[in-house]
């Protein structure tokens, strides 16, 4: 290896019979991939020039979102290809090595997270599901069935004055109520699931659409739970009105390949 | 279903692409210590967000003209 090279990781996956098959595929330098591999695992890398991959010309680069985007889907092409082939660990964006012996220490000195990780998302797929509220729609709903025991043993006008009520009282409290369908949208796709988390919410800023989400959360499903997870987010998109479902993947387990856990 | 590389521009493009970088930022298995040379750490998270909305802002600004919905109110403080 010269001097002015570095390694880029791609996955982490468990040593398989026979020579890990990469094919024509090519990393974020449109380099040729090769595995390091060290007792059972091996790791999917290749080496890319410091001048671009190095911290400080990392740092500077990051900053362009067309070289940022480029990298980041080359970087995603390399991990959904080999995740297509068999349970694989992801590696963050950017995760640069002086040289293959380093690679070689981590493969060792984290064997058992990443043999752990590995059962976890073996097998499994990640799903995201956002959910985007619409608040006119979610304030009626929400009045509809706040009214909807009130009137039923009161005269005319009072039943409209109760039902009045109810749509202001909707409108300030709409935001709680977007927040609790979220939370059991939530915790309802979590029981289809073997993990689920919640990420922060998207600015609007950032993803320079207007809609109001309300849940921005990610599942690892077993794969012979697929069709049953979608049903599901459809059956809630349909039983929650004011609320829009979207379902994306599926992802590479990019968000359950970390090996710390989250409080429970 | 939606895959994250679907082609296609405006609006749908980019929101794939920040459910892309949630994931190949936040996410997939964090290196911490000596043993790497350089890592995308929150620094450089932060750094390519900025990117993002700054690109964003560049290109959305006839949108800033648009009339505002009403529904589109930022929350209160209840």
């Amino acid at each position: 290896m010269t001097a002015d090279l570095a390694v880029w990781l791609y996955v982490v996956a468990p040593r398989r019979d026979g020579a890990v098959e990469l094919g024509t595929l090519t990393g974020v330098a449109g380099e040729p991939l090769r595995t390091v591999v060290s007792g059972d695992l091996a790791a999917v890398v290749g080496s890319v020039p410091l001048d671009v991959f190095g911290e400080q010309p990392l740092r500077r680069n990051f900053e362009d979102l067309d070289w940022l985007e480029a990298t980041a889907r080359a970087h995603d092409a390399v991990v959904s290809a080999m995740v297509s082939r068999g349970s694989a660990l992801p590696l963050r964006l950017a995760t640069v090595f002086h040289d293959d012996n380093r690679v070689r220490e981590l493969l060792d000195e984290r064997h058992a997270d990443f043999d752990a990780v590995l059962k976890l998302v073996s097998g499994r797929t990640e799903w995201g599901v956002k959910a985007y509220g619409d608040r006119a729609a979610l304030t009626a709903a929400v009045a509809e069935a706040r009214s909807a025991d009130e009137v039923s043993n009161l005269s005319q006008g009072a039943a409209y004055l109760a039902r009045r009520r109810a749509q202001l009282s909707a409108q300030q409290s709409v935001e709680r109520e977007a927040a609790e369908r979220a939370e059991e949208i939530h915790t309802r796709l979590v029981r289809q699931a073997a993990a689920g988390r919640r990420q922060p919410l998207t600015d609007p800023a950032v993803s320079g659409r207007r809609d109001w989400m309300v849940l921005n959360g990610t599942y690892l499903v077993d794969d012979d739970h697929t069709d049953e997870f979608a049903t599901a987010v459809t059956t809630l998109g349909t039983e929650f009105p004011g609320i829009r479902l979207e379902l994306t993947g599926p992802w590479p387990p990019y968000s359950f390949a970390g090996v710390t856990r989250e409080p429970t | 279903m939606i895959r994250a590389d679907a082609g296609g521009g405006g609006t749908e493009r980019r929101v794939a692409l920040v459910d892309l970088l949630d994931r190949v930022l936040a996410g997939g298995v964090v290196i911490s210590g000596d043993i790497k040379l350089a890592i995308a750490d929150v620094d450089l998270v932060q750094i390519s967000l900025r990117a993002l909305v700054s690109s964003i802002t560049g290109l959305y600004r006839p949108l800033d003209s648009a009339p505002r919905d009403a529904q589109e109110e930022p929350p209160g403080h209840d």
